[in-house]
């Protein structure tokens, strides 16, 4: 029955090709990050403006990032935008799509933590003649990101396997996208895309792992 | 001068302020007693802006606070306040939680700023704890820090609202101790307190709060000794 | 008004991309779960020692992209194992083992929120094991998995967009078929997304209400 022969020589010796790639894989999920924060941040402001448009908008974008797939999330920022005559790279789309996910969740995340944040934190800091923005900056916000520490690890980790559907955009120099074109080469698809998979564990493991040794630091007070 | 003219609040159906009348001159210490739901703590944070009258006008020296020209953050660096919760910032250490504001509001270096720390700490009895987070205080610690906290900022009025409320037993007598201090230093004070011998030991004035309405006032010996409304009366029975 | 080349029959075909989309996941959260409700218990059972290489393999289908895990799948069973199998079996597998991973944790999850006095208090009284499973874990798990199992099982339609890797057209790829064909991405994609929304999002809600529900008493 086990006709097959495994080939592992043949995939290890690509391991510094797929090494690259899981470069490009790990530079896009920290960027898309590190924007995720960013928007999610912008986000949670919005849907505290007490503006009604405002909210709108936020919400519209929590509940699409949270209910459609990220692979239709990509193709959007690839395919739907070129019907606006705006073609940008897979690179670019990619980094687009995962982001907008990310805001998304994280700004959900955000949510749940500004409710285990007492409203009196906010008003000890107005009376102490902080603005309302000032408060959020330096009382709030600071918190709300400790109690989110730990779903942002989770975010993190989905944001590495998101990279993944870049292939679909014609991405080929991520972890995904450089298998991909090995495969085409040598056919060896099991041995590819196991070693792919362990490398991809490992990232994944590190981060999780990581997240956790750097929360267990953060939150002594 | 903090001058209240005739305020009136409601939450509601429920009118907690019916038309209060005070005044406090500079160096005063008001405390301010009655029943719970008397409405004596609303008028605190209307006094700071922090809630809004329906009607009436809050005056601090000569600035109607809840006009809508007045800039509510520049008034609030005059008047500090205490609530019953501390609110200590849990991510800030001892002395961060006091330079926040003087850094933020006022623009103050981080040097200077923590020199003012320093040195409101040292004067509350927590110059060795400055680099703790307030996690690790006790509660009457942490209630010391939010007094520094207010101090910083050097206000020319403090308000307290019930400061002591929230505390172990064994801890009320640590910031009472301090309010004293600040009493005897001539900070001009309102204090809402349950604590009638601190109220009889440190005002100059004491107001009786009953049902939204500031039913007497007087000095601390007449209003414990000689109270003249029923109510008062009534209540002063109930607390001794 | 607005022009647009997309025919009925187009719209059919869209239609049975849902479809496909549908089954596949119906099939996927059934086996998960059942597989996924078996794996929970095993692991509860277990305690963490013994059932350190079952937790071991269920946490390398949440580490590892399900793409990558649909290619593995296919390539195993079609060049390593040789079976003919059609793409829609292996999407099936490959699906419902990702989502017993998940569902695994979420069972474990309600199990481990039943406090343990409480089936103490249950097997004093004399009940079995199985009674104590059936009558007070089984309940009271349930309040707490439930709305997590309602966002596995929407997450697992949305992830299911990726089986087209296995040559499954399901409703994005159709839409990707049209979308080459007609030249129209942006309206397709938004008929696409409205689908996958109009049943995700109330769904979604209803899993939070549950929870707040739940949580308050």
């Amino acid at each position: 029955m086990f006709d097959y022969t495994f080939q592992w020589k043949q995939a290890l010796n690509r391991l510094p090709q797929m090494l690259d790639g899981a470069l490009v894989t790990m530079e896009i999920a920290i960027l898309s990050m590190i924007m995720g924060i960013a928007l999610a941040i912008v986000l949670t402001l919005l849907r505290l403006s007490g503006s009604r448009p405002l909210i709108a908008i936020a919400t519209t974008w929590v509940e699409v990032a949270r209910n459609t797939p990220a692979l239709f999330q990509i193709y959007m920022a690839h395919f739907g935008v070129a019907s606006f005559g705006i073609h940008f790279s897979p690179f670019v789309s990619i980094l687009i799509g995962i982001t907008f996910n990310n805001a998304g969740y994280l700004a959900e995340n955000f949510r749940g933590a500004l409710k285990a944040i007492p409203d009196t934190q906010a008003r000890a800091g107005r009376s102490l003649g902080l603005s309302e923005l000032q408060s959020f900056r330096y009382i709030i916000m600071p918190q709300m990101l400790r109690i989110s520490f730990l779903p942002m690890t989770n975010q993190m980790v989905w944001a590495i396997l998101m990279t993944s559907l870049g292939v679909t955009v014609g991405m080929n120099t991520d972890l995904y996208g450089v298998t991909q074109d090995l495969n085409a080469l040598t056919f060896r698809t099991f041995e590819l895309f196991a070693l792919a998979a362990v490398i991809f564990y490992l990232i994944t493991k590190t981060i999780t792992l990581g997240g956790r040794l750097i929360a267990a630091r953060l939150f002594r007070y | 001068m903090i001058e209240i003219q005739n305020v009136r609040k409601s939450f509601g159906e429920l009118e907690v302020l019916k038309g209060i009348d005070l005044t406090v001159q500079r160096g005063e210490v008001v405390t301010v007693i009655g029943g719970s739901g008397s409405g004596k703590s609303t008028l605190l944070t209307c006094i700071n802006g922090l809630e809004a009258i329906d009607s009436g006008k809050i005056l601090i020296d000569g600035i109607e606070v809840h006009a809508r020209s007045t800039d509510l953050n520049k008034l609030r660096r005059k008047v500090g306040i205490v609530f019953q919760q501390w609110n200590a910032f849990p991510h800030l250490t001892v002395l961060e939680n006091v330079t926040l504001a003087p850094r933020k509001v006022l623009g103050m270096p981080r040097a200077d700023a923590a020199k003012i720390a320093e040195k409101q700490l040292r004067h509350v009895g927590l110059g060795d704890k400055l680099t703790t987070y307030p996690s690790r205080l006790s509660g009457g610690q942490q209630q010391r820090m939010a007094i520094a906290r207010a101090l910083a900022m050097s206000p020319d009025y403090m308000l307290f609202d019930e400061v002591t409320s929230a505390l172990d037993p064994q801890l009320v007598g640590e910031v009472l101790e301090t309010l004293k201090m600040l009493a005897e230093e001539g900070m001009t004070m309102i204090c809402v307190t349950h604590e009638m011998g601190f109220a009889r030991d440190v005002s100059d004035r004491v107001a009786f709060f009953h049902q939204g309405i500031l039913a007497e006032i007087g000095a601390p010996d007449q209003i414990f000794v000689d109270p003249q409304h029923p109510e008062t009366r009534k209540f002063l029975a109930a607390v001794r | 008004m607005f022009d647009t080349a997309l025919t009925v029959n187009d719209l059919i075909f869209l239609a049975r991309g849902a479809g496909m989309t549908i089954i596949v996941t119906a099939i996927s959260v059934v086996i998960g779960t059942l597989l996924g409700i078996l794996f929970g218990v095993i692991r509860v059972q277990l305690g963490p020692i013994l059932a350190a290489p079952l937790t071991f393999v269920l946490d390398i289908f949440r580490s590892v992209p399900l793409l990558i895990q649909l290619v593995l799948g296919n390539a195993f069973i079609g060049m390593v194992l040789q079976l003919q199998i059609s793409g829609f079996t292996v999407a099936c597998i490959v699906l419902s083992l990702y989502t017993s991973a998940y569902c695994a944790e979420i069972v474990r999850g309600g199990i481990d929120a039943v406090p343990e006095i409480t089936r103490r208090a249950a097997r004093s009284l004399g009940l079995t094991w199985g009674q104590d499973m059936r009558y007070i874990v089984l309940p009271l798990a349930t309040r707490v998995a439930l709305p997590s199992w309602i966002g596995l099982a929407l997450g697992v339609m949305k992830d299911s967009a990726l089986v087209y890797v296995v040559q499954v057209t399901e409703l994005l790829k159709s839409t990707q078929i049209l979308i080459t064909r007609l030249q129209e991405p942006l309206f397709l994609l938004l008929i696409c997304g409205a689908f996958y929304f109009i049943i995700s999002f109330p769904l979604a809600r209803f899993g939070g209400y549950l929870e707040k529900r739940w949580s308050n008493d």
